[in-house]
């Protein structure tokens, strides 16, 4: 099998051959194929790969902002305040005479750095205590989910509220807010995929060769659980960028200048009814990058998890 | 999900019987998790960077003055003793003065709650009325354009900032249509002709016969509730959707139609039936996150709620209204998810 892949000349042909070889000679072949079959079914959900194309423009337009705007999306100019969409600016200026255009582009990097940090946050902690509750079991196990559980009952947005008006307003205390109340379906996810491989032999084998309880967790749980893990994040995204817009909205999240988009709706209420593109973007912005997460994460579930598909 | 398959092993009679052991249990995670919710909260109030006696004294209060506050806040005991008298005046009801309002925060609880119970109570409601139909439908013509345009509808549910779109409705219904009032839940010259008996106007103006008032009230009431319901209809409609998917694949909707059942019994008579179950847990789940949800909206709409109420101590710093708002909302919402749970667990036989 090793020479069949080798033969052809042209190389796009070893390459599809290698990574549709069924016997792969290494771990490196074996996981490009994996992520190839993945992206295949994945590809043929043109749903799913909308979600993911804007989240890929999401991205793209915050890693490129300095060269799309040509500006930082803070310049104010107030001979050019509150004027419509135009050719000179796509989306109009806002109060203090900034490009909306400018602005949202910029308030992108502020999303991703948001969900970002969250997911950063969240998923090592509920990965944590998911598998060491999952693995060790007995009291372990219910005094962690009951813990858990405890925060799963929380009202999200009430408590994120209470949370960031005792740290104080701001971009980072809205992060840890969102965290702190986002971590709990993690935990509870890790621990029903722990559960479920707690007792396969792969583990069994680790145990017998005198592996600690920490390697196994670390080395042979964790990684079977980041699947579904990246699943939920995905579809949790939304969520958590709706969380943070609506701080932003209420004026707890980032502060001005910032260009965050919930509070740039925020801004935009006072000129709500004659200056109507002040507010109206930015939630538009909101609604597509939201969208676009919901849709790759119903894609991803649809490769990644199997089990839960429809 | 997919339905839980009885498991089996609990079949023998035992002593305690299983439903006290399960009743004992849901009782104990209750009791749990209020005391968790008022746990973390006591933790925040003590966190807040607003000096508490600074807060009520004032900053130029002398030190005798601050002293006697500080006592009598019980500042110098531990922070356990601290919680457990927060604990004791929480079950007594007692949150404290607001500095806002002058007055009791359950006082202001009491004033404010029903308005957010109007509007999370109506939005939820016109959830289920669109959504659950909704959800059969597309689960029925799968695959088919209906189905398409359930699932397009539930996508922007739920990725829509609800305090957004709200914003979007008071200009077009509003500023631009004026088919319908703006923020406020009814016109300043109706304020007052209504005696608060329960606090729900709608309740309370129909009671007293006031027709006009009722009126007023209820066209206050379309645009918020139509905007709040836009996320408990996409949720409902999608959950519906999968758990009737769920039901129509099984082999009893199959014998059913061998048998010859019109297609109308086979959705409603049979399918529809043992979703009811499964759906009772999502509506609660919907209205307890609508509950507080309704934060932003009433902030959109200058709604009198509590979330209205949280919001703004929050900028005056105002902790004990702040607290105090979180625990109710916080009681609430866990209370319902409970009643939610512990009635799928009795009406459905199979988790028994």
């Amino acid at each position: 099998m090793a020479e069949q892949y080798s033969t052809s000349e042209n190389p796009i042909h070893r390459i599809n051959a290698w990574l549709r070889s069924d016997a792969p000679d290494s771990i490196f072949q074996a996981r490009c194929q994996r992520f190839y079959f993945n992206w295949l079914e994945f590809k043929s959900n043109p749903i799913a790969l909308l979600g993911f194309l804007i989240i890929l423009v999401l991205v793209l337009i915050s890693i490129f902002a300095p060269w799309i705007t040509g500006g930082d999306g803070l310049k104010q100019d107030l001979s050019q305040r509150l004027l419509p969409p135009s050719s000179k600016y796509w989306f109009g200026t806002d109060g203090f005479g900034r490009d909306i255009f400018d602005r949202i582009i910029w308030g992108s990097r502020i999303t991703l750095f948001i969900v970002g940090l969250v997911g950063i946050i969240v998923v090592p902690i509920g990965m944590l205590i998911g598998t060491i509750a999952g693995y060790l079991g007995g009291w372990v196990d219910n005094v962690l989910m009951r813990f858990t559980d405890i925060f799963l009952a929380f009202p999200r947005l009430i408590l994120a509220l209470a949370f960031v008006s005792a740290l104080g307003p701001g971009l980072g205390n809205a992060v840890l807010a969102i965290a702190l109340t986002t971590w709990s379906p993690f935990a509870r996810i890790a621990r029903a995929e722990t559960l479920t491989i707690r007792n396969a032999e792969h583990i069994m084998a680790a145990q017998v060769q005198g592996a600690s309880t920490g390697r196994i967790l670390l080395y042979h749980i964790t990684p079977l659980c980041l699947s579904s893990m990246i699943v939920r994040l995905t579809l949790d995204m939304a969520g958590i960028i709706l969380t943070a817009a609506g701080l932003g909205f209420l004026g707890l999240g980032a502060q001005p200048p910032l260009p965050e988009w919930g509070a740039m709706i925020s801004a935009g209420r006072q000129f709500l009814v004659d200056q109507w593109w002040v507010a109206t973007i930015p939630g538009i912005a909101i609604l597509t990058v939201s969208m676009g997460f919901n849709l790759l994460g119903d894609g991803l579930r649809d490769v990644l998890d199997p089990r839960s598909g429809e | 999900m997919s339905s839980p398959s009885s498991s089996g092993g609990s079949g023998n009679r035992s002593f305690p019987p299983p439903i006290l052991l399960k009743i004992f249990n849901i009782i104990f995670t209750l009791v749990l998790t209020l005391l968790g919710l008022t746990a973390v909260t006591f933790i925040i109030g003590r966190v807040m960077p607003v000096d508490p006696v600074v807060a009520i004294v004032g900053d130029r209060a002398s030190k005798e003055v601050y002293d006697a506050m500080f006592l009598e806040l019980g500042l110098d005991k531990s922070i356990l003793e601290q919680y457990f008298i927060f604990l004791k005046k929480t079950l007594h009801g007692d949150f404290g003065k607001s500095i806002g309002t002058a007055r009791p925060v359950l006082d202001d609880l009491l004033h404010f709650f029903p308005a957010t119970l109007e509007l999370a109570t109506i939005a939820t409601f016109l959830g289920i009325l669109f959504g659950v139909p909704m959800g059969v439908i597309a689960a029925v013509k799968q695959g088919k354009w209906i189905d398409h345009v359930v699932r397009v509808i539930g996508l922007f549910g739920y990725s829509v900032p609800i305090f957004w779109l709200a914003l979007v409705g008071l200009l077009v219904f509003y500023a631009r249509l004026e088919w319908l009032p703006g923020p406020g839940r009814i016109e300043v010259y109706y304020d007052g002709i209504v005696d608060p008996i329960t606090g729900v106007i709608l309740i309370d103006s129909a009671w007293q016969g006031e027709w006009e008032v009722f009126e007023n009230a209820f066209s206050h009431l379309i645009l918020p509730s139509l905007m709040l319901a836009t996320f408990a209809l996409a949720y409902i409609a999608r959950m519906t959707r999968s758990f009737m998917l769920d039901q129509l694949s099984q082999e009893y909707v199959l014998t059913a139609r061998v048998k010859g059942l019109s297609e109308l019994s086979v959705i409603w008579r049979h399918a529809f039936r043992n979703v009811l179950v499964q759906l009772i847990t999502i509506i609660g789940l919907t209205y307890a996150s609508l509950l507080e949800g309704s934060v932003l909206t009433e902030t959109v709409f200058s709604w009198p709620g509590i979330g209205q109420y949280i919001t703004s101590s929050l900028f005056n710093a105002d902790m004990n209204a702040v607290i105090g708002g979180t625990v109710v909302v916080g009681i609430c919402f866990v209370g319902i998810n409970m009643i939610s749970d512990f009635l799928y667990k009795m009406v459905d036989p199979r988790t028994r």
